[in-house]
């Protein structure tokens, strides 16, 4: 069973139709990216899965249970966690109560504190900035902090969008360095990206979109080399 | 044409920019003059000052219970809830008749427990009954208008505040009631202290009532900071849809929010009722208004902020008639003055920080 199913999802902005038909699956263990240009409806995706926008028509399974009937903040308990776009951090909060925000779908204290080693093992500049308030942390800080934020819920499925975006090409190569070292640990990771590129060289399969519809699914191998993808995408030719 | 329009924009700019520090000195000069003339007089004693500042402070630190509902709502929901003054109206009714109750019964002047037992309870009872209300009004009031524009759940407030003051009204009538206070509380007995060779009495309602205040200042402090409640209601704060990405029930925070400003209200109200005496329907307006006035003088949105404008506001409108030899009855003027000169000078108050954009 998949661990994701998305089954033919509409969902819409007000009279908008920003999803028309989205159909994707992510198995256990793998990292699925999709790919698409401006309102292509990647974080529309996301956001959909999550419950934040609930679509008109279609199933969204998260192994094999329908999440339709669940708020949003229900979906976290069920295993799954968001990288915003724009990351969001709490910019009032510390680092470590943003931390402590994260692993709020769980109650286990030595998890939790073990799961905040991980993170701080993952990325060492949130261990010295813990005490620093999140609004004053550099970009790429903050990438981290919402990145480790998500990983303290300590989900099965962790969405990621745009982790890429507003950052250094150096940071960029780290942070994918980290996502796949997230994935090596377990985590099924759906991540969205306008850097298709990079995307493609982590992921094992990929979605295109294109105003609202997948018009390509295939592994990233594939993509890579596909004609459409590398003119509209890659920016190669 | 074009020129015109800009020359005099620039114009209307420079002397716009002059207005503000022209206010500013004709306060001060002002308030100086005032002071100076009435210390020079010297109409007052030290032991009159004393009484002032007594006052005060404790007058100050109800207003400081109040502001808190008002900057914890503005702050999860940036919104004014105007019907605050009315629910602690209702959490002072809820002890006045508990103590009334107790009274009655013949328990409230027993012996020392059973006079502490009833005050205790009627404490509770209040809190109790201004939690709920607070939470119905989010729930009926507030709650179907989350996403409408910021204008709606205003007016929504206001509605629910004449609302509840008239079926106080009608519920309670309109005759003033005096709180039953237990004789070892009664509102003329206190600790004496000694002022420049006169008797100055703090009473004890004010000295329980500044003490409570305080207690609950600490607690919802130390919750707001410390407790997982308190860091998922500042995360509600900054944004809600990140914190349900979190897993956090945002509308349960958001009922949260309004139970511990209501139980807060409570305990105001039953506090104002013990220290001051007299309730009707109405009391809530007047306190609600100042402690709003304070929130803003803090910084609304601002916890410490609202605690230090509720005493500055207290002190303020309980010393300054007196230091600018003005007529006792002009303290509501003084007070909501200083809510004109604090928009005017610091729009986000003594603690507040600048509003972002999506906040203002």
């Amino acid at each position: 069973m998949a661990m994701l199913e998305v089954e033919n999802i509409h969902s819409y902005y007000g009279n908008i139709h920003a999803l028309k038909g989205i159909s994707l699956t992510v198995e256990e263990g793998e990292i699925v990216t999709l790919i698409g240009g401006n309102g292509a409806g990647k974080t529309t995706t996301l956001r959909s899965i999550t419950g934040i926008l609930k679509p008109r028509q279609g199933h969204v399974r998260l192994e094999g249970e329908e999440l339709a009937p669940y708020k949003p903040h229900q979906i976290v308990y069920k295993g799954v966690a968001m990288v915003p776009e724009g990351r969001r951090i709490f910019a009032r909060l510390s680092v470590s109560e943003n931390l402590d925000m994260g692993a709020y779908s769980r109650n286990s204290k030595s998890e939790i504190k073990a799961d905040l080693e991980r993170v701080f093992e993952l990325f060492p500049r949130l261990k010295e900035r813990r005490n620093q308030v999140g609004g004053t942390l550099s970009g790429g800080e903050q990438q981290m902090l919402a990145t480790g934020r998500a990983l303290m819920a300590h989900p099965r499925l962790l969405l990621m969008d745009e982790p890429s975006m507003g950052l250094a090409p150096v940071l960029v190569e780290s942070i994918f360095e980290k996502i796949t070292e997230i994935n090596k640990e377990g985590t099924t990771i759906l991540l969205v990206e306008q850097n298709a590129l990079m995307a493609l060289s982590i992921a094992n399969r990929g979605y295109v979109l294109q105003t609202g519809e997948i018009i390509l699914h295939d592994t990233a191998e594939a993509l890579r080399t596909n004609e459409v993808v590398r003119k509209a995408y890659l920016g190669i030719t | 044409m074009a020129t015109a329009v800009q020359t005099r924009a620039k114009r209307t700019f420079r002397i716009g920019r002059l207005i503000r520090p022209a206010i500013g000195v004709v306060v001060a000069v002002f308030v100086l003059w005032r002071l100076y003339t009435v210390l020079a007089s010297q109409s007052f004693g030290p032991d009159t000052w004393v009484r002032f500042a007594i006052s005060g402070l404790v007058l100050g630190s109800v207003y400081a219970v109040i502001a808190l509902g008002y900057t914890l709502i503005y702050g999860i929901l940036f919104m004014i809830n105007f019907a605050h003054g009315d629910v602690m109206m209702l959490g002072a009714f809820a002890g006045y008749f508990t103590l009334e109750a107790f009274n009655g019964a013949g328990f409230l002047n027993k012996n020392l427990p059973s006079a502490i037992i009833s005050v205790v309870v009627a404490f509770i009872v209040g809190m109790s009954v201004s939690l709920v209300i607070s939470i119905a009004l989010e729930r009926i009031a507030y709650r179907p208008l989350r996403t409408a524009p910021r204008l709606v759940p205003l007016i929504s407030a206001i509605g629910a505040s004449l609302f509840l003051e008239n079926v106080a009204q009608l519920t309670f009538g309109v005759a003033r009631h005096t709180y039953t206070n237990p004789e070892v509380i009664k509102r003329n007995i206190g600790w004496t202290l000694m002022v420049g060779g006169k008797e100055v009495l703090v009473a004890y309602t004010g000295v329980l009532t500044f003490v409570l205040s305080l207690l609950l200042m600490i607690g919802l402090y130390i919750l707001v900071q410390r407790t997982k409640m308190g860091k998922a209601m500042r995360a509600v704060a900054e944004d809600k849809d990140t914190a349900a990405l979190m897993g956090i029930d945002v509308d349960g925070v958001i009922a949260n929010t309004f139970a511990i400003s209501g139980a807060l209200a409570g305990a105001a109200g039953v506090m104002w009722g013990l220290h001051m005496g007299v309730i009707y329907h109405y009391v809530g307006f007047i306190p609600g208004i100042k402690a709003f006035t304070a929130a803003v003088l803090g910084g609304i949105g601002n916890v410490p902020g609202a605690m230090l404008g509720g005493l500055v506001l207290g002190i303020v409108e309980a010393v300054a008639p007196a230091a600018l030899g003005m007529p006792f009855q002009l303290k509501d003027v003084l007070a909501f003055s200083i809510l004109v000169l604090v928009l005017i000078f610091r729009p986000t108050g003594i603690l507040g920080e600048v509003l972002s954009g999506k906040k203002a």
